[in-house]
């Protein structure tokens, strides 16, 4: 794949206890959606759209994965750093 | 369809999922019950308006759901945040905008496209292998239905809004329907879908209400406010019934009461046969809190303690002394009454769904319990060291699952000696003096039960998947799941030559499979030489009243007479003729 001159990556682990559920997916792909370039959503090999709970429900991520989100466009930046916090603070889950 | 001009009574049978008798009127909950799918081609210059149809469609659904949502009570939040989720897949880009575009693709009408969609989406969900994640294929199949409803205009009844008593009637109740019903209104239920260990069986038996499931044409068949009676010991559904229909089944009915009362008033005296043997009835538990449930319905132990929800969907496995304090518990509301504790059934990785467990074709016969454990030390030494520990604590038996041959006893009680000697050496509590039992599933273990018998202090028969590997049958699997039959000859010889090893041997037999919490297969079981039975504890009273209207001596000439016979109908004749009248007096079982 050729890197895009504007594409920025972050990495952030899933440390609530119930991973990538329903409640959380929808919560990615409303931070998601707000995005000018559309955000893609990688664990391991497989690639989700980021706006698509559907799509990230198929990723099927567990407690303690890594994910790692892609933005095209730099003005997405405050939009990765927002899905990147969500994810490392658990999503406001109590555990 | 049949026309109705004048009323006729119409008796249909399914599976009787939960029992007891009850009489009212139907309320179907889900008029897109058969699929009746409305397919066809539509004109290049007929796209702009199909597809505006659709997108009208998910706009009213969502209206809908808003407004649910806004008048479900905060107390119910976990319903509403449900409805949330579903109004966020309502304009998901894979329904939404995949629906249009297969429209525009194939210039199919909306409810096609849709169909397929949804259909696609549920073949990647089927794959899936956490149960949590393949089960949300059904949000969006719901989702997908609401838009359905809008687009035939057909309007269904809103469960939440059901005031008067009811006969529940749908093609399926999923967790969210249910959840959404006031289950004080509701009399019995009906599905065309389901069976036995669906989660509407489940609801139904707590509530301690009929339910009949597996109907296949319910739905199109019942029209609502139509006069049913459901028989959920006899799995019959009657539509329309004629007077004298009515009278039978309000006798019935009262009859069932009386002995349900009867049974229960005496659940908590012990279960002794006319000739003076008393047998104990446990029961089978998954989680801790289930121990006082058992108790209410009078057992007189933990016969089965499936020990698996501890380690299901976590980030890591659950350390020594969470499983200690888990065990403590069960053990210190039993008293001195034993508590069978089971090791570790299923594959731990997979249960965690932690990645690391290798996908199996087929899991049934895979790396699970016993052979996982011996290959994963450090988890099976975790759960043998809290099991010792809470041993101090009671009357802790140990149960080891899927046993197939002599060597996993052999290193399963090296492993346990070997936990006894480090917490020894740590100067914990434990004690080591429990007894020892396997579970006989596996057809070797049947043929080596006597090589056996001496390694252990008991054999506890788990007949689910003993009928399963033994008949080669997937009970899971529609095609085949109605051969699963306790009561086929193959079955009864070999829980006998296990029981004849018993005896011979002085190692003592329990069960905790589901046949036996079956009252018409007591006769059989007691007769072949079972010393104990576990079951789910809702069963326990029935089992127990039928244990005392036995004599031990009738039921052994019983069995000896079944042993000759070799197909599965000539047995059910023989136990319909010697205690069919006994199991209808008693338990209303009609055969």
């Amino acid at each position: 794949m050729t890197e895009k001159p504007n594409r920025s990556t972050g990495k952030a682990t899933l440390v609530n206890a119930l991973g990538l559920h329903a409640r959380s997916a929808a919560k990615i792909a409303a931070a998601a959606k707000a995005a000018r370039a559309g955000v893609r959503l990688k664990r391991g090999e497989s690639e989700a759209d980021a706006t698509s709970v559907i799509d990230i429900l198929t990723l099927a991520c567990p407690a303690g994965e890594t994910l790692e989100f892609i933005i095209e466009d730099p003005e997405d930046y405050d939009i990765l750093k927002n899905l990147l916090d969500l994810v490392n603070n658990g999503f406001g889950e109590t555990q | 369809m049949a026309v109705k001009s004048d009323i006729q009574e119409i008796r249909i049978s399914g599976i009787s999922a939960s029992p007891g008798i009850c009489i009212g009127k139907a309320c179907l909950v889900d008029t897109h019950g058969v699929e009746v799918l409305n397919t066809y081609y539509i004109l290049d210059s007929d796209l702009k308006k199909e597809k505006n149809r659709f997108k009208a469609a998910v706009k009213k659904a969502k209206n809908d759901l808003r407004d649910i949502i806004k008048d479900t009570p905060k107390e119910l939040r976990q319903q509403s945040s449900i409805l949330e989720s579903h109004v966020v897949l309502l304009e998901d880009k894979l329904l939404y905008d995949k629906t249009l575009e297969t429209m525009e693709a194939e210039l199919i009408n909306a409810e096609w496209a849709l169909k397929r969609v949804v259909t696609d989406l549920k073949a990647v969900f089927n794959e899936m292998e956490d149960e949590y994640f393949r089960e949300r294929a059904n949000d969006i199949v719901q989702v997908s239905e609401r838009i359905w409803n809008k687009l035939i205009g057909a309007a269904p009844v809103d469960i939440s809004e059901i005031r008067k008593r009811v006969i529940l009637v749908a093609n399926d109740l999923s967790p969210a329907d249910t959840s959404q019903i006031q289950l004080e209104k509701v009399m019995g239920f009906i599905t065309d879908r389901g069976g036995k260990a669906s989660h509407t069986s489940i609801i139904a038996r707590s509530l301690e209400i009929p339910a009949v499931q597996g109907l296949n044409r319910a739905t199109s068949v019942i029209k609502n406010d139509d006069l049913i009676v459901l028989d959920g010991v006899a799995g019959l559904v009657i539509i329309n019934p004629t007077e004298e229909t009515l009278i039978e089944f309000e006798v019935r009915k009262e009859l069932y009461e009386v002995q349900k009362a009867q049974i229960g008033r005496q659940s908590h005296l012990d279960a002794t046969t006319t000739d003076g043997i008393t047998f104990s009835v446990m029961g089978n538990i998954e989680l801790p809190e289930e121990v006082v449930s058992v108790l209410g319905y009078g057992g007189d132990g933990i016969g089965l303690y499936r020990t698996e929800f501890q380690y299901l969907s976590r980030p890591d496995f659950p350390t020594e002394n969470e499983l200690y304090e888990k065990y403590k518990d069960v053990i210190d509301v039993m008293g001195d009454r034993p508590v069978t504790i089971r090791t570790l059934d299923v594959n731990g990785d997979k249960a965690m769904g932690n990645g690391k467990a290798v996908a199996e074709e087929n899991p049934a016969l895979g790396l699970r319990a016993i052979r996982y454990c011996l290959q994963k030390p450090d988890v099976f030494m975790t759960q043998l060291r809290a099991i010792l520990r809470a041993a101090a604590h009671g009357k802790v038996r140990l149960l080891i699952p899927m046993i197939s041959g002599m060597e996993e006893i052999t290193k399963t009680k090296a492993m346990l000696q070997a936990a006894a000697a480090e917490l020894k050496k740590e100067k914990k509590v434990y004690n080591s003096d429990i007894e020892i039992g396997i579970m006989i599933e596996v057809p070797s273990a049947v043929m080596l039960a006597d090589s056996m018998a001496p390694e252990v202090d008991f054999f506890s028969i788990g007949t689910n998947d003993l009928i399963q590997y033994s008949l080669a049958i997937d009970r899971g699997n529609r095609e085949v799941a109605h051969m699963f039959n306790p009561l086929h000859p193959a079955i009864i010889k070999m829980v006998k030559h296990v029981a004849d090893v018993s005896q011979k041997t002085g190692t003592k037999l329990y069960m905790c499979g589901e046949m036996a919490a079956d009252p018409a297969n007591i006769p059989l079981l007691l007769g072949l030489g079972i010393d104990e039975l576990s079951m789910n504890s809702q069963a326990i009273p029935a089992v127990k009243s039928m244990i005392r209207l036995l004599d031990t001596k009738a039921t052994r000439k019983f069995t000896k007479k079944v042993l000759a016979l070799n197909t599965s109908d000539e047995i059910l004749d023989l136990c319909q003729e010697s205690y069919g009248d006994l199991l209808e007096e008693h338990f209303s079982v009609v055969r």
